[in-house]
């Protein structure tokens, strides 16, 4: 367990860093969290962020991989899904379970990774 | 450095005249703290029967999505050397050839960066650093880089491919595994790097039947070097080998299928009932080659039991000439994988390996989506019923 302060309040997370109250997130709190990731937000991350929130609303876990690089396909209009997969790693260069999760709020995603 | 921690049970594993992977650790100990505190553990592990790694765990590089295991000790404080222990996956050369200045500058950045511990090969076939901290990730990853070489496969990805050392050492081999596995690792770098699979994808290239690389029973994709025409019998070596040993009951009564016989002192084998098992020529290697027509036959399907249950590989290409397609850079297999990925992509779910996608589906439903037309060879070992029921107007 780890824990930072944030707008007064303290917020905390995991060992990794990734949220322990999922209520906690705000879009300021993920350019805090994307600060700690070296990661800096622009507008096609905010795309995925929102989507990847929805989704995880919906369903109540984080998407598989292919159901991402479907939609960034359809976003970014982008050939085929190999070259999806490579735009979010230029996105979240350290993966997007290992960022983009972090930064979208949810909790760290299960398996064997 | 003194040995920081009792470890009564891993003592145990030292005794015997045989090489031990505690003497290995100890040796790397007297240099490295963290090595010390793995064997602290490790002791435990083996004295409360469960491993003391924290479930799941993140590690990595920039830009990939593979090619690090995360583990996180259990007890940080009893054991700080290894708060984290993750293990760096690196791709071997094909066939585990390496010049002696590699590998004496890869040991320097295992014991400047990983407690001096390798594993050559794990299980995967990669080379593995063990013990590193995510903070030195990015400088091992360079430094490796520099050597050449590139991180290999982990989580829901294809897996580093792996192959014996096939024409390169092995009389035995019926196609080059080492041209194939490089060209294959080289064209799904992507793949390899960046998981988007549902679950992980192995190839495994194995020269003959002998399977040195146990493709059969680990590889979602095997392929076994074999042959199409006859086994080429030299009458006279035969004679000799008589002479030696009992070929009758060493080599002739062990064969799977009894498809050789002797009239009077020449050996005769029905090639149509060899099931091409490499016994007899394991046994005869001077009396007995492999066949002209060479090539392999691929499997498919092939896993440990996690999820559903283990299984074999069946024989989905009876005889693929592999020989001719390397003429054309891989292109027939090439498209065949690709029509795999993109079925098992859009019907399979997560987790959901290939083999247990076909066994979910049935056999006729994935041939229809990867566009491989039915044959009555495909079946689950040898001699056993097709899967598929053909009627009298197919031929």
């Amino acid at each position: 367990m780890a824990s930072f302060v944030y707008n007064g309040k303290t917020i905390e997370t995991d060992d990794e860093g990734y949220l322990q109250n999922l209520g906690d997130w705000d879009k300021g709190l993920a350019e805090v969290l994307a600060k700690q990731e070296n990661v800096e937000l622009t507008e096609k991350h905010w795309k995925l962020i929102e989507w990847i929130r929805d989704y995880f609303q919906k369903f109540q876990v984080a998407p598989a991989i292919k159901s991402l690089t479907k939609e960034v396909m359809a976003l970014e209009n982008l050939p085929d899904k190999k070259e999806a997969n490579k735009f979010v790693y230029e996105l979240f260069p350290e993966g997007p379970a290992k960022q983009l999760a972090k930064i979208a709020g949810l909790p760290k995603p299960t398996g064997c990774v | 450095m003194g040995k920081k921690h009792q470890t009564p049970l891993l003592d145990e594993l030292k005794k015997g005249k045989w090489i031990s992977f505690v003497r290995e650790m100890e040796r790397a100990a007297e240099k490295s703290e963290r090595t010390e505190d793995l064997l602290g553990q490790v002791e435990e592990s083996y004295r409360d029967k469960v491993n003391h790694w924290k479930h799941g765990g993140m590690a990595g590089v920039r830009g990939y999505g593979a090619g690090m295991v995360g583990r996180f000790s259990e007890f940080p404080d009893k054991y700080p050397g290894i708060k984290e222990c993750h293990s760096m996956r690196i791709i071997p050369s094909a066939g585990f050839f390496y010049n002696t200045d590699f590998l004496r500058k890869l040991a320097d950045i295992s014991e400047k960066h990983a407690g001096g511990l390798l594993n050559f090969h794990g299980a995967t076939g990669n080379i593995q650093i063990l013990g590193m901290s995510q903070a030195e990730a990015e400088d091992v990853f360079q430094a490796v880089a520099e050597l050449g070489f590139d991180l290999g496969g982990s989580g829901s990805d294809l897996r580093t491919p792996s192959c014996c050392a096939g024409q390169a050492r092995c009389e035995f081999a019926n196609y080059d595994t080492m041209k194939i596995c490089r060209h294959l690792t080289e064209e799904y770098l992507d793949e390899l790097h960046r998981p988007a699979f549902n679950y992980k994808f192995k190839f495994k290239f194995s020269g003959c039947a002998n399977d040195c690389v146990a493709s059969a029973a680990r590889s979602d994709l095997a392929f076994i070097g074999t042959w199409k025409d006859k086994i080429k019998i030299n009458q006279e070596e035969v004679k000799n080998y008589k002479k030696k040993f009992d070929v009758q009951k060493y080599v002739l009564d062990k064969c799977p299928t009894k498809c050789m016989w002797f009239e009077g002192e020449n050996l005769v084998i029905d090639d149509e009932n060899c099931v091409k098992c490499m016994h007899c020529i394991n046994e005869l290697p001077k009396a007995l080659k492999a066949g002209d027509e060479r090539g392999c036959s691929i499997l498919i399907g092939a896993k440990a039991p996690l999820v559903t249950g283990p299984r074999m590989g069946m024989m989905l290409v009876p005889f693929y000439d592999v020989n001719e397609d390397a003429k054309n850079d891989y292109e027939w297999i090439k498209s065949l994988i690709s029509n795999m990925w993109e079925f098992w992509d859009e019907y399979g779910v997560s987790r959901e390996r290939i083999g247990e996608l076909i066994g979910r589906v049935g056999l006729n439903t994935f041939l229809e989506g990867i566009g491989l037309e039915p044959i009555p060879e495909m079946v689950e070992h040898p001699r056993s019923n097709p899967f598929i029921k053909f009627t009298e107007d197919e031929d």
